[in-house]
């Protein structure tokens, strides 16, 4: 059966990482959670890339954090925060797409 | 000393106000210091590019004077870490201020206020790249030129411990310091007691951002950090949150690229190989980490420049047709703004935010064919005086009401203006300086102040 990332994941959020990056934390409750979706591949810098439509360089840093059961990835920003135009000054809702990648079992 | 305990109010002092209660749950417990950082570079560039605080002093005064009061009464030093909001010497002036105010108003007895002068002149930073100084730049950037110190407005390093363990040492009571790495206000008395770096790092590390390293979510909500030699414990004050090894393993991750090591100024912590344990319902104990020297010492340095002058205006669109065709209502209006002031660029800047499409997400949006059944448009623009922003934003906004669409119904406006009226936003400013800067020795751009007040 598929399921999907907010179906798996305790938390799903995006700050700003200083003023040129935004970071994005997926956090599980439990190994087994945490690992499912690690070994599935569903998540990787390329997928990434497309789910945002950003050139995969803009992707600064992709990690598996064993110790907090969690996955992390930063991607620069275009602008720095907070310059003229800006949309999300804290960065705090750009994680949403995250919710519906699709994890098969 | 063979423990030290230290308590943590607010991630950020005076943006919204403290949470009393779980603060003075914390002060029955005597801790040894009371600690808080005010500033971020979160809220963005403007604070620091006009010099300007981004909270209501009434709030900052509120948590200073809260604290003051606790850390007095127990007679354990109270520091505060990038007064108002950005740090700068006008921060500084202003916490300052409020101090002596407070001192007079409870008649609090005598002690001494230390305050930490941090902000650096675009000269000495002139002078360094003249000199041939690299000011390396973080991420991408590349280094710091003349010509981006010249469009800067004001410039703060964030300073390292040293500024404070020395203000500590002429014995300060009080600590006002200018901008600061937050996790070095806390580590700066722990290793001045004697506690290894990386413990006193990790402490700060920990307790710079208070509730937000405890569950269920809560912000204002004090903790407490206690420290041995090699160990740090971690406890929620509130009565309905606790610090878990989930909750501080994830805050290690909060806010930052990577989760396994913190810079500092004079070196990073190393978090690859921390252990937790879960040592009662509300206490974590952390071990593991280890601190690594740099070997040149170095500060981060934040600068803000001004962009522009800004005016703003809100539209909204109901008609399906003309929201299924909204990027040609946006081409419109902004061809017909060009027409008159020629190509967007560093003469003026124009931006549609479309509210119901992709507002908040822009190109990143990946929901791209949704039809809302309502939208809302914001007009910004930017130009060199606020006169022009405004004739701009207004062209802009008025020809998304004069919008060509071949097959319109609705032939007497293709919007709705929420007014006829352009608002004045803030000035425009941009974070010109994320760099890192060699010092020559690590109290060379900070300025140390002691006053004895109070009656």
């Amino acid at each position: 059966m598929v399921k999907k990332m907010i179906d798996l994941a305790k938390t799903i959020r995006s700050k700003n990482a200083g003023v040129d990056h935004i970071t994005f934390d997926i956090l599980f409750r439990d190994r087994e959670n945490y690992e499912l979706v690690k070994s599935s591949k569903a998540l990787t810098k390329e997928k990434i890339a497309k789910l945002y439509s950003i050139p995969i360089e803009q992707i600064s840093d992709f990690v598996e954090y064993d110790p907090g059961f969690a996955i992390k990835f930063t991607l620069k920003r275009n602008r720095p925060s907070g310059s003229p135009g800006e949309m999300d000054l804290l960065g705090s809702q750009q994680y949403p797409p995250l919710f519906d990648i699709e994890i098969p079992d | 000393m063979e423990k030290m305990a230290f308590i943590s109010p607010t991630g950020h002092l005076g943006f919204t106000p403290i949470e009393k209660d779980s603060f003075y749950e914390g002060i029955k417990k005597r801790p040894d210091y009371v600690i808080a950082d005010s500033g971020s570079c979160d809220i963005g560039p403007h604070p620091l590019g006009s010099n300007d605080h981004a909270s209501p002093e009434e709030w900052q005064r509120h948590d200073l004077e809260v604290m003051l009061l606790e850390s007095r009464k127990l007679e354990v030093p109270m520091i505060i870490g990038s007064a108002s909001d950005t740090g700068a010497d006008r921060g500084v002036d202003q916490y300052v201020a409020i101090i002596k105010e407070l001192a007079e108003k409870h008649k609090i007895p005598r002690f001494k206020l230390g305050y930490i002068y941090s902000e650096v002149s675009k000269d000495i930073l002139r002078k360094k790249i003249e000199q041939g100084v690299e000011i390396e730049g973080l991420g991408d950037r590349p280094n710091l030129t003349v010509e981006l110190i010249d469009r800067t407005s004001h410039i703060v390093p964030l300073m390292g411990v040293e500024p404070i363990i020395k203000t500590l040492d002429f014995g300060a009571d009080v600590i006002i310091a200018g901008r600061s790495s937050d996790s070095c206000i806390f580590a700066a008395p722990a290793i001045r007691a004697g506690f290894p770096k990386a413990t006193s790092y990790y402490m700060g590390k920990v307790l710079e951002c208070a509730s937000f390293a405890a569950e269920p979510f809560m912000g204002k909500e004090s903790i407490m950090g206690t420290i041995t030699q090699d160990e740090v414990y971690v406890t929620a004050m509130h009565p309905d949150q606790s610090c878990t090894v989930a909750s501080i393993a994830s805050h290690a991750m909060y806010e930052r690229r990577d989760p396994f090591y913190e810079h500092v100024a004079g070196g990073y912590l190393d978090m690859t190989n921390c252990s937790y344990e879960q040592v009662d319902e509300k206490t974590v104990k952390i071990t593991g980490f280890v601190f690594y020297e740099d070997p040149i010492y170095k500060v981060k340095l934040e600068g803000a420049g001004k962009v522009g002058e800004r005016a703003l205006s809100i539209a909204g669109i109901r008609d399906p047709y003309t929201i299924k065709h909204i990027d040609k209502v946006i081409e419109w209006a902004r061809r017909k703004v060009i027409e008159r002031w020629g190509e967007i660029g560093e003469a003026y800047r124009l931006y549609y935010h479309i509210y119901g499409k992709d507002g908040v997400m822009g190109p990143m949006e990946p929901e791209k064919d949704v039809v809302p059944h309502e939208i809302c448009i914001v007009v910004e623009a930017v130009a060199d005086t606020f006169a022009n922003a405004e004739v701009i934003c207004t062209l802009g906004t008025r020809n998304l009401f004069y919008a060509r669409l071949p097959e319109v119904r609705g032939t007497a406006g293709t919007a709705a203006l929420m007014m006829d009226e352009v608002l004045r936003g803030k000035d425009g400013y941009k974070w010109t300086i994320n760099h890192l800067l060699e010092l020559e020795n690590p109290m060379e751009l900070f300025n140390i102040k002691m006053e004895e007040i109070g009656i």
